[in-house]
């Protein structure tokens, strides 16, 4: 039982390599990127394409998504409340401020 | 005793369970990076423009060489899991040790760029740092102690396929049971992602 779950699980070498040309396009993007000035959206873009290369490292260098559903709702909900977390901070931050 | 017999016939393993036993770690690593960018982000938010000035101060070639290293690292060490998945030890082994190879030199490049950032009298507690201007003292002191961080999962990291790769060799990884081998894996990508927030943080935001 455990074995075919096991074998049911894999890549091929091709596409990692796909993936890793595409984060190494990414990073020249980011850095190509990071010269112009976008005012507010400057962070914005940088922390997108993070998130753009993060995800591909997520669902195919580790395998979520030939994963079971459970792995991703885990992950889901943990970067949810990381998600909350960074809100409420900055929500509190700002009214502290205008103190 | 049956029981026994039954352990010694069937050996108990759930890969499943293991995975999601690293996968729960990995959390945990998620709060420890998270909570240090919350702080960046409001000293950031504080500090707009002694930030940018600091961050002149990073190499961004270093930066932008290490980022390629690790995300090579991270694509050798997903090769090897698909290499012993195919029956291929050696071949897995030879990514395993490429793996490795790439993390020193991350620690390498580290190690240069640290090391010219101290020469430049520009670590905590110096006399040039306490002359600069809060924010960018600020700067510094997220800088090294993320980078310091992410450096130490780094070493973690290679020591921890180091093991992998020495299990490989003996055979207890194989290609019915490879489960170790994915666990370090994920834990080597999760450095790699956290690595791909830390570069644009601080060394593109000049």
């Amino acid at each position: 039982m455990y074995k075919d779950e096991t074998h049911q699980h894999m890549h091929g070498y091709g596409i990692y390599i796909l993936v890793w040309l595409g984060l190494l396009i990414l990073t020249g993007t980011t850095v190509a990127v990071a010269g112009i000035d976008f005012g507010a959206l400057t962070i914005a873009t940088a922390l997108l394409i993070a998130a753009v290369k993060s995800y591909l490292v997520l669902t195919i260098f580790m395998h979520l998504r030939i994963e079971q559903k459970v792995f991703r709702i885990f992950l889901v909900v943990a970067i949810f409340f990381f998600v909350i977390s960074i809100v409420l901070l900055f929500a509190d931050y700002s009214f502290l401020t205008n103190l | 005793m049956t029981t026994e017999q039954h352990t010694i016939g069937h050996v108990h393993r759930d890969d499943i369970g293991s995975r999601m036993g690293m996968w729960l770690f990995l959390f945990t690593e998620l709060l420890l990076f998270g909570g240090m960018f919350f702080l960046y982000s409001v000293y950031r938010f504080m500090n707009v423009e002694a930030f940018h000035v600091a961050a002149k101060e990073l190499n961004t070639l270093i930066g932008c060489f290490n980022t390629a290293i690790l995300l090579t690292s991270s694509l050798t060490m997903a090769l090897s899991i698909t290499a012993i998945q195919k029956d291929n030890k050696n071949l897995s082994i030879f990514f395993q040790v490429v793996t490795i190879v790439l993390a020193l030199g991350f620690m390498v490049n580290k190690y240069f760029e640290w090391t010219a950032k101290i020469d430049h009298g520009l670590f905590p507690g110096s006399e040039t740092m306490l002359g600069l201007e809060q924010g960018e003292i600020l700067f510094f002191g997220l800088y090294y102690v993320m980078t310091g961080l992410h450096g130490l999962h780094v070493i973690i990291g290679a020591v921890l396929i180091g093991v992998m790769t020495r299990l490989t060799i003996k055979g207890v990884i194989n290609k019915d049971s490879f489960v170790k081998l994915e666990s370090a894996g994920l834990y080597w990508h999760l450095v790699d992602i956290i690595w791909i927030f830390l570069f644009p943080l601080f060394y593109l935001i000049t």
